[in-house]
């Protein structure tokens, strides 16, 4: 097995390689506007780096979210292009379960929250149990309407960061990695377990405003 | 011809994900899956909306495209794409998925100038351009007059609109005559019933002392509204075909007059007219008239290829594999303001020289 994670829905444009057994290779650049430019070169690297040709890949894992929009959908279209291309099949995995897999590895124990920037003053957030299984979210809120219920657990992730001051149990790590969102599909899959199908969680409707009228131009 | 450059072409830069195959000069598939009905309650294009699904919409058309020419992605000698200009979160879309298709494949990318790829389209249904020509690029976002000697490397602008685009101008009339969303096909129909000469809307920009080819249309949609709210006030039927008729003919006098001059001062014999509104059919009439009499040859695709389609970015990509221009690098960037004397987006370190097609016989 031959594994491709990579995850734009935060600032980090993190890809990696999973062997069925560990991971190979890993790139992560932070950069919240370059999206777009990274993302390809940071796949091109992995592989390099494990000596790898894309022939060899067996499958994809997508981060899909939840995260804001633009960046998000760099890396969902490119996973289900570089699926049909190759014709591999492509997995979906929440972004927030990759940032939680990163902080157990760091060694946060006990439930806890993985946050991330949603903007306009939302977070992103998932709470996990103290063996790192989702038990609620994903969902978008305000860390105000939330820091009740993770009071006293610890809140991984930038979107923590940003607003500890609400949310007083904040700490890092900051950022998800690909290397860890490879390491849970491949787990997932050698268990013959589901992952997401690679559709975003945008968890918001799109803005639009329905313009109002017709503005007259004689005066009223 | 069986050795032409083959080359998929994608464009996401508004509302029609659309992907084509192009062949040379020849169109083998032209896909297009747009979101247009998503956004006609807004009334104008939501460009979250777009994004979604232009996301949803990219591998299905992808396929479609392919399976409509009988072709497959391996057969390809390269993917073309949109850089710009556009909505940018939408452009990033296509751009993307470019991207991951020429890395996979292992064939050169292509970003390239969706104004100069409204023109190249023109290649495929009147064969290769002339050098030079003369185009008038009238689109939602645009009114041009551009000289091109060269499509994959010279677009010169001679004039542009100063305030509203062409295409802008039959939207907003729509709204006003409460049509609908887009305006510019609804308003080519009701103006058949119409009589052209019922009402003189003023013709922006054709005094002596303006601009020979810039235009502007902000004026005569706000003598349009002013002209429709007065009957309205005074409690008369507004003549919706009349004043859809007028309109639709003072925006085709201006235009096409400027595209003949143009051609003359320039000593151009070929003028091309794209983009959305090159659809409208008073218009491609008048200029067939005013281009017999000025001896000048008018090419003007049929309106499939006029509004936005993948088939013209493809057609220009195919240009650029016959012509030897560079590819454009991994990490090329979407740029929604992509000037339009910037036909295509190669890499900056200039590593991925592509070799001028072996059907190209010298030359170029
Ligand atoms: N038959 C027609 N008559 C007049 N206008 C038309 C007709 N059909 C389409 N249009 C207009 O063409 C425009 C869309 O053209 P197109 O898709 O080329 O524009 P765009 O891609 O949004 O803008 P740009 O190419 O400048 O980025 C709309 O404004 C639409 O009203
Ligand atoms: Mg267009």
């Amino acid at each position: 097995m031959l594994l491709l994670a990579f995850d734009t829905a935060t600032p980090a444009v993190t890809a990696a390689l999973h062997d069925g057994t560990t991971v190979v290779a890993e790139s992560t650049r932070i950069d919240a506007r370059r999206h777009g430019e990274l993302l390809l070169p940071a796949i091109d690297r992995v592989l390099r780096d494990a000596g790898a040709a894309k022939g060899d890949l067996t499958a994809l894992a997508v981060g899909v979210g939840p995260g804001p929009y633009t960046g998000l959908r760099v890396g969902l279209v490119t996973a289900a292009a570089l699926g049909h291309a190759l014709g591999i099949p492509v997995h979906g995995v929440c972004t927030l379960d990759g940032l939680a897999r990163a902080a157990r590895a760091e060694g946060v124990t006990g439930p806890f929250a993985a946050v991330t920037d949603a903007r306009r003053k939302e977070v992103y957030w998932a709470a996990y149990d103290e063996h790192g299984a989702r038990v609620s979210g994903p969902d978008v809120d305000r860390p105000a309407d939330i820091a009740d219920r993770l009071a006293g657990a610890p809140a991984v992730g930038a979107g923590a960061l940003l607003h500890a001051g609400v949310l007083t149990g904040a700490r890092g790590p900051e950022h998800v990695s690909a290397g860890h969102l490879a390491a849970h599909a491949a787990e997932r899959l050698a268990a013959g377990g589901d992952l997401l199908p690679p559709v975003p969680l945008y968890l918001r409707r799109p803005d639009a405003q329905v313009p109002a009228g017709y503005k007259a131009v004689l005066p009223a | 011809m069986a050795d032409e450059p083959l080359v998929l072409g994608i464009e996401t830069s508004c509302d029609e994900t659309g992907v084509g195959v192009v062949r040379g000069t020849t169109l083998l598939a032209d896909a297009v899956a747009s979101s247009v009905d998503e956004h006609a309650r807004f009334g104008g294009v939501v460009p979250e909306v777009a994004s979604r699904a232009h996301l949803e919409a990219m591998v299905p058309t992808v396929q479609r495209a392919l399976d409509q020419a009988g072709v497959t992605a391996a057969d390809l000698d390269g993917i073309a794409v949109t850089a710009g200009p556009g909505l940018a979160g939408a452009l990033l879309v296509g751009v993307s998925a470019a991207k991951a298709y020429a890395y996979a494949l292992g064939k050169p990318l292509y970003g390239v100038n969706h104004l100069a790829s409204h023109i190249c389209v023109s290649q495929l249904e009147h064969g290769r351009l002339p050098e030079p020509t003369m185009a008038l690029l009238v689109s939602g976002g645009h009114s041009s007059l551009l000289l091109t000697e060269d499509i994959t490397s010279d677009v010169r602008p001679l004039g542009a609109t100063i305030d509203d685009a062409a295409g802008e101008a039959f939207d907003k009339v729509a709204r006003v005559l409460g049509l609908g969303f887009p305006g510019g096909p609804v308003v080519d129909r009701m103006a058949r019933e119409g009589d052209p000469e019922a009402i003189r809307f003023p013709r922006g920009l054709t005094g002596p002392r303006d601009p020979e080819y810039d235009f502007s249309f902000s004026g005569l949609k706000t003598a349009v509204a002013r002209w429709v709210e007065q009957k309205r006030r005074a409690g008369e039927d507004v003549p919706v075909a009349d004043v859809a008729a007028s309109f639709q003919e003072a925006v085709t006098d201006v235009l096409t007059r400027k595209a003949v001059k143009a051609c003359r001062a320039n000593g151009v014999d070929h003028l091309m007219i794209g983009g959305g509104v090159a659809a409208n059919s008073r218009l491609r009439a008048m200029a067939e008239e005013r281009c017999e009499r000025a001896g000048i040859r008018l090419r003007v695709p049929r309106p499939g290829l006029c509004t936005d389609n993948g088939a013209m970015v493809a057609a220009l990509g195919a240009e650029m594999v016959r012509r030897g221009r560079d590819a454009s690098a991994l990490d090329l960037s979407a740029d929604s303001s992509l000037p339009v004397t910037e036909v295509s987006v190669p890499d900056p370190h200039g590593a991925v020289h592509a070799h001028a097609h072996h059907s190209l016989g010298g030359g170029a």
